[in-house]
């Protein structure tokens, strides 16, 4: 990325944040839509973001990050370009889930919930994904994989730049 | 209202529609146990342990929240509903670290009394326990969030009586955590240092920075000499922290065991109460006479002080530059005090008692140091003064009545009164009045200025002059007030603001349990300190008045400039 990308993209989304205030201004209930709408353009809550949304609204800071924090949609820190679910729902942990939710973090290097440094991949755990006779199952992204084993993630991680 | 029968544990009672079930008990005398449940403040029915049996009810119910209806049946204390509150209880304790023979809130906590009374053996469940690093940043105010039992008692007067919202609840089921915004620490949040939270957890999860430790070590070291000042409200509370019925007045039992515990002086910040009545009288005066700032709002209250930065920064100008007692008082041991007795002002230690936790944070402040030393070393809580004098042995109720130390423990009934809301305007009214006027006041009881009223407003004729006043005590009616004053819809020339509801007799350091029933009780016990008192007018003080002819010369004057008054700084939200 070129160092003058980075401020016009910054632009952009100051603009689509003042655009949705400016849609949600005055409505009453417009706390989690406008929390929806900034995630959209940032891709999560920055502290600075969700100050912004606390003084338009008038509202406490400790507020907004208290239903910032209570609904598993927002995400506090930036997300990977690619979302890696493991499952660890009943049929996938009877046929072996944890073990690849083991290999996957240290393929990764990170533990549940976090973003590796490069924000190439995020990791998270689900408790099904409602194909279990693939189990044990991963998700990255849309593309489903099942019937894995630990030595097949690498090969599929590699194909998520 | 419509009016509605029940039958409570077979007993029939008529009561108001919308009654809860609690209160409809309460007033048979059936006592429901609550941990959550806060009167008035906070009423979620989040902790399950009031629940009861209603007939035809498909689950038991919680009282505290529950509606009664006509015809409605209620058993409070079958076989079934005391095995579900201990079901509760172990649950609660489950998570909970069990170090109540270490616990600053032993033998005063509401978790503990409840595991005693409902006669806890062992708990049932065993789990995870949540972990959490103690959050000791802010000089005041201690999180322990493994100690919590989330009943949040503590967002709610943080949030709807003092409009600081500096506590949330954050994500939620086991994972519920409360802490500030950014789960930040306190210190770099808005928090006011008020210590409301401390006084309505119901466990140590979150207290007071206990400080006493620096006060028994200056106490052993030979080189200090030690001197305490004690707040005005600190003799009508200190009693409860040792048994005594709530509104004791201990003050002459409370100077007695201060010099057991070895203060080499035992001052009185009422003391200073009436030097800070004596210049803020003066600059209100001034302001109203050379069009300055107005309305003059008062400034003895440091939770109020950080309020007004944070929230209101643009009406600083409104707040009166006078120090508060108790940094008048640090001020003044450490220059005046000092010469007259000879003493190396490095070597006096100043501890001051107060009922209040944002006192800690205010002697620390960087500009309180006009004496060339930390004017204040250490401020106490009244909360910490009775563990000190648990741990020598001190039973206050047994002591003799002793005097304060001359000069700086001589006051008036003025000063007393500093402790009550409304106290520092009616101090203030009798001097301005005579100060003005060049007569003596024929009723010295301004009573519009006293009780619990959220805001108190009136005119008061001083000679030819009407004086506008208002009072407001809990940050939440200080806004309204500041709101009016802020649209530029206030015409008054003084506002009174304490940030605790009571002012200081309810204050964040004060004994606990402090509740609408204890704060009463001390308010009356205030104002019998005043009666009592020979003079009770801040100017008549014949120790105040010595101070201006060997030091100050006068009030407003050049050396007070320099020592009893400060300046403020305007801090912004969550920056």
């Amino acid at each position: 990325m070129s160092s003058c990308a980075q401020p016009a993209e910054d632009v952009q989304k100051e603009k689509e944040l003042l655009e949705l205030f400016e849609k949600w201004r005055g409505v009453k209930g417009a706390l989690i839509p406008i929390l929806q709408g900034a995630q959209a353009i940032y891709g999560y809550l920055p502290k600075d973001v969700i100050l912004r949304i606390s003084r338009e609204l008038k509202l406490p800071p400790s507020r907004v990050y208290g239903v910032a924090t209570f609904y598993a949609q927002f995400h506090l820190k930036p997300r990977g370009r690619n979302i890696v679910r493991v499952c660890l729902g009943t049929a996938c942990h009877v046929r072996g889930g944890a073990k690849i939710f083991e290999k996957m973090q240290k393929e990764l290097g990170i533990g549940n919930g976090d973003t590796t440094e490069d924000l190439r991949y995020t990791l998270e755990t689900v408790a099904c994904l409602g194909c279990c006779g693939l189990s044990p199952v991963i998700m990255v992204n849309d593309d489903t994989y099942g019937r894995l084993t630990p030595d097949k993630l690498k090969g599929i991680l590699d194909n998520y730049q | 209202m419509a009016l509605v029968t029940v039958t409570i544990d077979g007993q029939k009672i008529v009561v108001e529609e919308g009654t809860t079930i609690l209160d409809a008990a309460q007033k048979l005398g059936i006592k429901i146990p609550t941990l959550c449940y806060l009167k008035d403040i906070n009423e979620i029915g989040a902790c399950r342990i009031c629940v009861v049996e209603v007939k035809g009810a498909r689950t038991f119910m919680p009282a505290c929240v529950t509606k009664v209806t006509e015809g409605m049946e209620v058993r409070t204390n079958t076989p079934a509903v005391i095995e579900a509150r201990k079901v509760v209880l172990e649950l609660i304790l489950a998570n909970h670290p069990m170090e109540c023979l270490t616990c600053v809130r032993n033998q005063n906590c509401e978790l503990q009394k409840l595991a005693e009374q409902f006669g806890i053996k062992e708990v049932r469940y065993e789990g995870a326990k949540r972990e959490y690093p103690i959050d000791d940043s802010s000089p005041a105010i201690i999180r322990d969030p493994r100690k919590c039992v989330l009943c949040q008692r503590c967002i709610a007067v943080c949030s709807n009586i003092q409009t600081v919202d500096a506590l949330t609840d954050q994500k939620r089921g086991f994972d519920t955590l409360i802490a500030p915004a950014f789960n930040e620490k306190l210190a770099n949040m808005e928090c006011v240092q008020c210590g409301q939270c401390s006084l309505v957890c119901p466990t140590a999860a979150i207290q007071e920075v206990d400080d006493t430790d620096k006060v028994w070590a200056a106490l052993a070291d030979p080189k200090k000499y030690v001197v305490v000042q004690t707040a005005p409200a600190t003799r009508v509370q200190l009693g409860e922290t040792m048994g005594m019925a709530p509104g004791s007045i201990v003050t002459g039992k409370m100077v007695a065991g201060l010099r057991r515990l070895g203060f080499d002086k035992v001052f009185d910040t009422d003391f200073t109460a009436d030097l800070t009545i004596v210049e803020e009288g003066n600059e209100l005066l001034q302001r109203i006479k050379s069009g300055g700032v107005l309305p003059m709002i008062t400034s003895c209250c440091p939770g109020w002080i950080k309020f007004v930065e944070h929230f209101y920064p643009d009406l600083l100008p409104h707040v009166s530059t006078c120090k508060s007692p108790q940094q008048m008082f640090g001020a003044m041991a450490k220059t005046y005090y000092a010469q007259k007795e000879g003493i190396d002002p490095g070597d006096i230690f100043v501890v001051s008692i107060m009922p209040c936790t944002a006192k800690k944070f205010e002697c620390q402040r960087p500009e309180m140091k006009s004496s060339g030393y930390q004017d204040v070393d250490v401020a106490l809580t009244s909360r910490e003064l009775g563990r000190m004098f648990k741990q020598a042995n001190i039973s206050v109720a047994e002591m003799p009545e002793e005097e304060y130390d001359a000069p700086l423990g001589i006051s008036t009934g003025a000063g007393a009164i500093f402790g009550a809301s409304g106290g520092v305007m009616e101090a203030a009214l009798r001097t301005v009045y005579e100060v003005v006027t060049g007569k003596e006041l024929e009723n010295i009881n301004f009573v519009e200025c006293r009780g619990l009223t959220g805001v108190k407003e009136a005119t008061v004729q001083v000679g030819d002059m009407p004086v506008k006043i208002a009072i407001a005590h809990g940050l939440g009616n200080a806004r309204k007030v500041l709101d009016k004053v802020r649209a530029g819809e206030a015409d008054y020339h003084f506002i009174e603001i304490m940030a605790c509801p009571g002012g200081c007799i309810g204050g964040g350091g004060s004994p606990i349990p402090t509740d609408t029933e204890v704060r009463l009780k001390r308010i009356d016990a205030t104002y019998t300190v005043d009666e009592r008192m020979v003079l009770r007018k801040s100017h008549d003080n014949p120790a105040v008045k010595a101070l201006y002819e060997e030091f100050l010369e006068k009030p407003l004057g050049h050396k007070s400039h320099e020592l009893l008054h400060t300046h403020y700084t305007p801090r912004g939200i969550c920056e």
